[in-house]
C-alpha cells in the first residue's frame, strides 16, 4: 500500500517505519517517518489497527446491554467511559441519581483519573530510560486497583456506574482501604517529583520538545491535559460541572509552555488535586442506609418457599456476590424510578411483581426506551472532553452512537509535533499525548 | 540402551533450560496490555517464573505474548511478527479476545488469533487477573518441559 | 453572549439558509442547507461569538427517509462556555460537502473517519483516504445496509 509519504518523499532520504507493534507499551499505531540522518523530515501517522466496531455494536445492542463496550474503549481510566454513557441516557431520560451515588461516581472517577495519569507517566517514563518510575507507579496503581475491586468486583473493566445510579453501595471497610491507597500514592508522587523533576537527563528529553502554542492546540481540537499544559483553562468538571463537582474545591493546574515538560507537570498537579477531591467527598458523602442486619433474617431458600402462601415481610441475607445492592440500599444507590431500574433480588425471587418488573426490564422492546431525538454529554475524561452523542428513535437499542475521544485529536497533531525534530524525540512526545488504542480507534 | 537413557536426560534437561528461561514478545494491542504491565511488574512478578525481561525483539524472544484484539488490519503484522521468530517458539493468548475474539463479533475482529498463529496456552479472562495468567504460564512450562525438545543434531540423523 | 442572541443575530444575516432552529434536551439545533456552511460556521468562528473549537464532526444514516444522510457538527465557544449543535441533510445521490479542514486542523481526521465508514465526499479536502478500515476494505461499514458480520474477500499477503 503505497501511502502518502512513500509518494512525497524524496529519493535521497530514508524511510523508517515505527510499526504497529512497539515496544512502547501504547497500543497498536504507525508512524512512517521520512529522514535526513537523524532529523526528520516528514512523518505520517496511520492509526486503525485496533478498530473494534464499537458504533455500530452499539446499534445492536439495548442501553442496559452495551455497558460492557463502553468500559473498554478507554481502558486505563474504564469508570469514567461508563460515567460518561451514562449521564448522557440520563440527561435524555430526565432522570437523577441519588446523592450517595453521585458521590461515589465521583470517588470512582478520580481514582480512574489518578490512575490513567499513573500509567501514562509510567509508559512515558520508562521509554526514557527511568524504569524506576515505572514500577513506582504501577505499585501505586495496584492500590488504587484494590480498592475499586473491593466494591466493584473488578480491577478493571467493572460496568459499576449503572443507568440511574452505580450498581452496589461501598464496601462496608472501605475507608481504610481508601486511606491506604491515598497514603502510598502521595509517597509515590513525592518520589516521582524527586527522581524525575530535576534529572538533567529528563530535562534535556523533554524540555522545550514538540512546543505547541495555545492557537494550535485549540484550532486542533485538544482538551484535557494537552490543552491546559498549553494555558488555555479549560475542564468539563469547572466550565459544566456534572455530578457533584460544584460542591467540591479544587484547582485545575496550567502550564506555560506546552512543551512535553509541562505536560508531565500538569498530570503530577492534577493527580494531587484528584486526591483533594476523594478526600473531600468522602468527607461529605451522605450516610448510606443501617447496615446491621435485623437478627430474623431468612435465608434465600426459606424465602423462597415461605414467599408462596403470604409475601415475606423479613429480610434475606443475600450472597456475599451481591453484597451492597440489598434492598434497603436501594434508595441510597440506585433510586425509586421503577422504569430504568433492575428490581431488587429480594424482590425478584420471592414475589410476582417482581419478577415481572425484572423480566419486563430484558425483554426484546422493553426496558429502558427513551423518547426520539438526539442528545450530546459530555465528562472530562483523563485525556480531556469525552463526549457521547446518542440519536435514539424511541426503541430499545440506540439509533446511533457516536464517542468524541480526546485522544483521537491529540494525535492528529502528531505529525506536526514531531517535525523537524530527532527520532529520539518521537518517544517523550508520543508518550505525553497518552494515546490509547481503544478510544482513538473506537 | 545407554544411548536412550542418555537422550532421555538429555531432553529433559533442555526441556527444564527452556521452560525457566522464556524470554517473551509482548504484542500489546489492547486492554489486556495493562494486566500484562500488572503482571510483570513488583506486586505479581512473573519474573520469579523465568519469563523476566521483556525482549523487543521478535528475533531475540522464543515465547510470543498475543495481548488484546486483533483487528483485521493488524493481522498480517501478527503474522510477520510470528515468523520472524526463531525456533523453538511459543505462543500465548492472552485474553479473550485473543482467543476467540472476546465481545466483539463483527466485520472489524479476527475471531480469535488462532485462525492466524498455532497457539500454545490459551488464557481466558477479560482482563484475566494476574494469578491466572501465573497459572497459564505454570502449564505452558509444564508442556515445554514434557514435550519432544528439538535440538540441532537431532535433526542431522 | 447570550445563546439566544446569537441565534437571533444569525436568523437576521442568513435568514433564507437556516431551515430549522430548535432545542432538544437542553442543547440547541441549527438545521442549515449545504452551500452556506462555510458562511456561517465562519461567522460563528469570529469575534464576539468566537466558537473557536470544532469539537466533533459525525454523520447519522437515516435509511428510509429523503435526505438519507445528516452530517453533525458540534462546536464549542470557550470564552462564553456554549455549546451548538449544526446540522446539514445530504441525499444519497448527492453525497458531497464542503470540507472544513481549512478552518480547524482537526477537521481533516475528522472527515477522513465519515469517508471511510459513510462514503461522503469532503470538496476541498487535502487528502480523503481511509483511516480506520485497511486499503482494499469494500463498502461503508457504519451505513444502515451494511451487515455487522459481513466477511470481506481475501486479499493475498503482501511479500
Amino acid at each position: 500500500m503505497t501511502t502518502r509519504i512513500q509518494k512525497e518523499a524524496s529519493k535521497e532520504s530514508l524511510l523508517l517505519n515505527m510499526g504497529p507493534s512497539h515496544p512502547a507499551m501504547h497500543g497498536t499505531i504507525r508512524i512512517m517517518l521520512e529522514l535526513d540522518g537523524e532529523r526528520i523530515l516528514n512523518s505520517e501517522v496511520e492509526v486503525g489497527y485496533l478498530h473494534r466496531g464499537f458504533e455500530k455494536i452499539c446499534e445492536n445492542r439495548t442501553y442496559f446491554n452495551l455497558l460492557p463496550y463502553t468500559d473498554r474503549m478507554n481502558y486505563v481510566s474504564p469508570l469514567i467511559n461508563n460515567l460518561g454513557y451514562v449521564m448522557t441516557v440520563e440527561k435524555m431520560l430526565g432522570i437523577e441519581a441519588p446523592e450517595r451515588a453521585q458521590y461515589i461516581r465521583v470517588i470512582m472517577s478520580e481514582l480512574s483519573r489518578i490512575s490513567d495519569h499513573l500509567t501514562c507517566l509510567a509508559a512515558m517514563a520508562m521509554e526514557c530510560g527511568a524504569f524506576t518510575v515505572f514500577l513506582y507507579n504501577v505499585k501505586a496503581r495496584e492500590y488504587i486497583w484494590d480498592v475499586i475491586e473491593e466494591t466493584t468486583g473488578a480491577r478493571m473493566t467493572t460496568s459499576y456506574i449503572r443507568i440511574g445510579g452505580v450498581r452496589a453501595d461501598l464496601h462496608p471497610g472501605y475507608k481504610a482501604v481508601l486511606k491506604k491507597a491515598i497514603v502510598e500514592t502521595r509517597k509515590v508522587l513525592k518520589d516521582i517529583h524527586g527522581l524525575l523533576d530535576k534529572n538533567k537527563i529528563y530535562l534535556n528529553r523533554t524540555r522545550d520538545i514538540a512546543i505547541v502554542s495555545p492557537e494550535t492546540a485549540i484550532s486542533y481540537g485538544w482538551t484535557g491535559p494537552c490543552l491546559r499544559s498549553t494555558g488555555v483553562y479549560y475542564d468539563v468538571r469547572k466550565a459544566s460541572p456534572y455530578a457533584v463537582y460544584d460542591q467540591l474545591d479544587f484547582e485545575v493546574p496550567l502550564g506555560e509552555r506546552g512543551d512535553n515538560f509541562d505536560r508531565y507537570m500538569v498530570r503530577m498537579k492534577e493527580m494531587e488535586q484528584s486526591l483533594r477531591i476523594i478526600e473531600q467527598a468522602m468527607e461529605k458523602m451522605p450516610r448510606s442506609s443501617p447496615s446491621k442486619l435485623m437478627v430474623e433474617a431468612l435465608e434465600p431458600a426459606e424465602a423462597i418457599k415461605a414467599s408462596r402462601t403470604k409475601k415475606v415481610e423479613k429480610e434475606i441475607i443475600l450472597s456475599p456476590n451481591l453484597e451492597g445492592s440489598e434492598k434497603r440500599k436501594y434508595l441510597d444507590i440506585l433510586g425509586t424510578d421503577k422504569k430504568y431500574v433492575v428490581p431488587p433480588k429480594e424482590d425478584t425471587y420471592t414475589s410476582i411483581e417482581g419478577i415481572i418488573k425484572h423480566f419486563k426490564f430484558f425483554m426484546r422492546d422493553h426496558g429502558i426506551r427513551p423518547p426520539k431525538g438526539e442528545v450530546y454529554f459530555s465528562v472530562e475524561g483523563g485525556n480531556g472532553e469525552l463526549g457521547y452523542y446518542i440519536v435514539s428513535d424511541g426503541t430499545d437499542r440506540p439509533y446511533r452512537l457516536h464517542l468524541r475521544a480526546p485522544c483521537f485529536h491529540i494525535v492528529s497533531a502528531l505529525e506536526e509535533m514531531i517535525q523537524g525534530r530527532y527520532i529520539a524525540d518521537v518517544i517523550p512526545t508520543f508518550g505525553s499525548t497518552n494515546m490509547i488504542g481503544g478510544e482513538l480507534d473506537r | 540402551m545407554i544411548g536412550n537413557f542418555v537422550t532421555t536426560r538429555f531432553n529433559y534437561i533442555l526441556g527444564w533450560a527452556r521452560k525457566y528461561s522464556l524470554f517473551h514478545y509482548p504484542y500489546i494491542t489492547a486492554c489486556c496490555g495493562m494486566e500484562y504491565m500488572s503482571t510483570a511488574a513488583s506486586h505479581f512478578d512473573w519474573d520469579r517464573f523465568g519469563t523476566g525481561w521483556t525482549r523487543f525483539s521478535p528475533r531475540q524472544s522464543d515465547m510470543l505474548v498475543v495481548c488484546g484484539t486483533i483487528s483485521h488490519k493488524s493481522a498480517p503484522v501478527l503474522r510477520t511478527v510470528y515468523d520472524q521468530m526463531t525456533e523453538p517458539k511459543w505462543v500465548m493468548a492472552f485474553g479473550t479476545c485473543a482467543v476467540s475474539g472476546g465481545i466483539y463479533d463483527n466485520y472489524a475482529v479476527v475471531q480469535g488469533c488462532d485462525r492466524i498463529i498455532p497457539v500454545d496456552v490459551y488464557i481466558p479472562g477479560c482482563p484475566p487477573r494476574p494469578e491466572t495468567v501465573l497459572d497459564g504460564l505454570i502449564k505452558l512450562q509444564e508442556k515445554i518441559q514434557k514435550q519432544e525438545q528439538e535440538w540441532r543434531w537431532k535433526k542431522r540423523k | 453572549m447570550e445563546k439566544k442572541k446569537v441565534i437571533e443575530e444569525l436568523k437576521q444575516k442568513f435568514a433564507e439558509k437556516i431551515k430549522e432552529v430548535s432545542a432538544q434536551f437542553g442543547d440547541e439545533i441549527l438545521l442549515i442547507e449545504r452551500d452556506s456552511l462555510l458562511d456561517i460556521v465562519q461567522f460563528l468562528k469570529d469575534k464576539p461569538y468566537s466558537y473557536s473549537m470544532l469539537l466533533d464532526l459525525t454523520c447519522v444514516d437515516y435509511k428510509g427517509q429523503e435526505p438519507r444522510f445528516e452530517m453533525v457538527y458540534h462546536l464549542y465557544s470557550i470564552p462564553n462556555v456554549q455549546r451548538l449543535r449544526i446540522k446539514v441533510s445530504l441525499s444519497e445521490k448527492d453525497l458531497r460537502i464542503d470540507s472544513l479542514a481549512s478552518l480547524w486542523k482537526n477537521a481533516n481526521w475528522l472527515e477522513r473517519e465519515v469517508f471511510d465508514m459513510f462514503g461522503v465526499d469532503f470538496k476541498g479536502h487535502p487528502d480523503l483516504r481511509r483511516i480506520f478500515m485497511y486499503d482494499g476494505f469494500e463498502g461503508y461499514p457504519l451505513r444502515k445496509d451494511y451487515p455487522l458480520r459481513k466477511r470481506q474477500p481475501r486479499i493475498p499477503l503482501r511479500k
